[in-house]
């Protein structure tokens, strides 16, 4: 065997796997999505430790329990509890590069929230600064956490570490 | 070896589509219920391992978010089989008889409404030559049903009569999907669904979990009045691929039987996770039961089959009737892979 | 919330592209797909595995002897797909089938482009029908239809 036919041997196939699916949100993720299609945020409390979840979750997943009481309304605003600056556009990111995702946790949350900040010089973002929410104009709100563009400082004076250092 | 009893069990009702819930959501309620049932907390459990395919979800990593049922913080022991339940059970009893564990809650749960479930099937063959064909689990099954019958170890009737009793069964099962009088005559009269199985030939895709409490020794008896002890557990595997394989019977099967002790003694209750009427003759045929064993009391997986819990459930219903002293010895069986390809068999017994 | 409000669900469709590296049984067996041949495997006993594999599913032996079988043979099988799905091979009603080809001692599941329902038979006998363009894929073979 010449060695050309050699290398004409398959070596390699491609198999490609594509199935559809009707993704199936469920009941807190459904009531925390159509929440926020009326630009509401919604939590919900641990049974156990009134801990708050946001996003609303179906169980606590610390203690195992169900969370079936009523929702918690939160505030549009929070703290910057970590960041990173990202300089690779990415397709689902509207912002343009250099861009700086987040973790903010919500006054009244004890869990935090993966989002972008805007409106701010990369030099200034810190940890602790204090954020507010960036709405879409109303009439362009459906069913995502897209509603919120993205969170841009707030006139305060910076959180206290201690009142996010647990979520670092 | 340890004995090890199964002490709890709980299920979700088998629906066709879960409109509300998504997959944790479903298994959620399951998980709370044994918990409460047995009053038992996260810190007397050595070990948690479930039984779920993201292949379902569509997902990957999705089987990470059924843990949010349990409760893992502080963290917990915890390890994940991408097959049945059942198989999460055998896991935690090797745990157990390795003296790692004492105390083990096991479920498996699956929506695999969210997919088309007969095609997403066609992932579990080869996927070199067969995958890229698609063929679906319907079409598989039907080519095996077939030479079954036209190398004449059963008959339509044979699988009729699997599917009647097994309905007919469910109508006791609040749990199950697919219930109800129907005659051998009538099932016959269907038309086919894939020829030669008719649409009462084939189990239905249900949306679902189960869960169930595995304990040690002597601490059994503080969950359970009569424990159901595993006397026998046993699963064995075929090749992937039909062409290897003796399609008539269910070669598997039997060793399992065997190695579990199946026939050491009388069977008084077996429950069979069988997918389809035919896969059934077939299963009672290698356990060797006889008219004296009232096969799956519950309908079976013919009545309901939570995809991933469906075999683990069949030993939830099979320990449930030793607790409450309908039967003193039960057989159960969960199956995995095209036509029966490994199987699963559990002895469970009173005494 | 009224608790039998419907969950909300969207589309998803799972996409992957994956590639698979061959082993010398199998390259040998999908390069024969490209060139249009039809390669099985030897076992100890003589029989021919068809696909080959690279080892004897009974004993475990490695095997390696490559011998050609026929692209005829007969139906071992068969499953009659009313409703195709998108994913499958043919756009029309076919079958799934298992087809012994001649030279070989185990069946290949394939499809069979068999007309109707009426037209299927245990037995019969079908040919190989290629693709227009072979790459090296079990899809190579288009389909099977009755010799
Ligand atoms: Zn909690």
């Amino acid at each position: 065997m010449s060695d050309e036919a050699k290398d004409d041997v398959v070596k390699v196939i491609r198999t490609p796997v594509q199935l559809d699916y009707n993704y199936s949100a469920g009941r807190s993720a459904s009531r925390f999505l159509r929440s926020i299609k009326e630009g509401k945020l919604i939590g919900q409390r641990c049974p156990v430790d009134g801990r708050v979840y946001f996003p609303s979750r179906g169980s606590c997943p610390q203690h195992g329990v169900p969370i079936e009481g009523e929702p918690v309304e939160l505030v549009d605003r929070g703290t910057l509890v970590t960041f990173s600056i990202v300089r690779i556009p990415a397709e689902s990111v509207p912002l343009e590069i250099p861009f700086v995702t987040i973790q903010v946790l919500l006054d009244g949350a004890d869990t935090i929230l993966m989002h972008l900040l805007g409106n701010c010089d990369l030099e200034k973002v810190h940890m602790g600064m204090r954020l507010k929410a960036r709405w879409k104009p109303k009439e362009e709100w459906e069913e995502s956490v897209a509603n919120i563009i993205y969170f841009e400082p707030l006139d305060e004076p910076d959180a206290d570490y201690d009142s996010y250092k647990e979520h670092i | 070896m340890r004995d090890v009893a199964v002490v709890g069990f709980a299920q979700s009702q088998s629906k066709r589509r879960e409109v509300n819930l998504n997959d944790t959501e479903i298994v959620i309620p399951v998980i709370h219920e044994l918990k409460k049932g047995k009053n038992l907390k996260n810190e007397d459990m050595d070990f948690v391992c479930s039984g779920s395919s993201d292949y379902l979800a569509g997902a990957p990593f999705a089987f990470v978010m059924g843990l949010d049922a349990v409760g893992a913080w502080p963290p917990v022991c915890e390890s994940h089989v991408e097959m049945d339940g059942a198989w999460a059970l055998y896991e935690a009893w090797a745990k157990i008889q390795m003296g790692y564990a004492e105390v083990a809650l096991v479920y498996g749960f699956g929506k695999p409404s969210m997919g088309d479930l007969p095609l997403t099937m066609a992932l579990q063959l080869d996927p070199y030559t067969q995958t890229p064909l698609w063929p679906d689990a319907i079409s598989m099954a039907a080519l095996q049903a077939r030479i079954c019958l036209e190398a004449g170890v059963l008959t339509d009737r044979d699988m009729a009569e699997c599917a009647s009793r097994d309905r007919r069964n469910a109508k006791d099962n609040p749990y199950a999907q697919v219930k109800g009088d129907f005659s051998i005559e009538q099932i016959l009269a269907d038309p086919y669904l894939v020829n030669p199985l008719r649409k009462h030939d084939c189990s239905p895709i249900s949306d679902g979990a189960s869960a169930v409490l595995l304990v040690a020794g002597d601490r059994a008896k503080d969950y359970c009045d009569r424990p159901a002890w595993i006397k026998g557990i046993e699963h064995i595997c075929e090749p992937l691929d039909l062409n290897v394989r003796d399609l008539t019977r269910s070669r598997s099967t039997e060793i399992a039987a065997e190695k579990a002790g199946v026939g050491n003694a009388k069977v008084d209750v077996a429950e069979l996770a069988s997918p389809f009427s035919h896969q059934e003759v077939l299963l009672e045929r290698a356990l060797g039961l006889g008219a004296d064993t009232n096969v799956n009391p519950s309908g079976g997986a013919m009545a309901g089959n939570p995809m991933m819990a469906v075999g683990l459930s069949r030993i939830g219903e099979a320990a449930r009737r030793i607790w409450d002293g309908s039967a003193g010895r039960a057989v159960a069986h969960a199956t995995s892979g095209p036509c029966l390809q490994q199987n699963l068999v559990c002895v469970l017994e009173g005494n | 919330m009224n608790p039998t409000e419907e969950s909300l669900s969207a589309p998803h469709v799972l996409d992957y592209t994956y590639k698979r590296s061959l082993g010398p049984i199998l390259s040998q067996f999908f390069t024969g797909l490209r060139d249009k041949k039809l390669l099985g495997v030897k076992r100890k006993d003589g029989s021919v595995l068809f696909p080959p594999k690279e080892y004897d599913p009974d004993t475990s032996e490695s095997i390696d002897e490559m011998v050609p079988v026929q692209d005829v043979g007969a139906v071992k099988s068969w499953a009659w797909v009313a409703q195709p799905r998108k994913q499958q091979p043919l756009d029309k009603p076919f079958a799934y089938a298992l087809i012994q080809l001649d030279g070989a001692d185990t069946t290949l599941l394939h499809v069979v482009d068999g007309g109707s329902e009426a037209g299927m038979k245990t037995g019969m006998r079908v040919k190989a029908r290629w693709a227009d363009e072979t790459i090296g894929s079990i899809k190579d073979i288009a389909c099977f239809e009755p010799a």
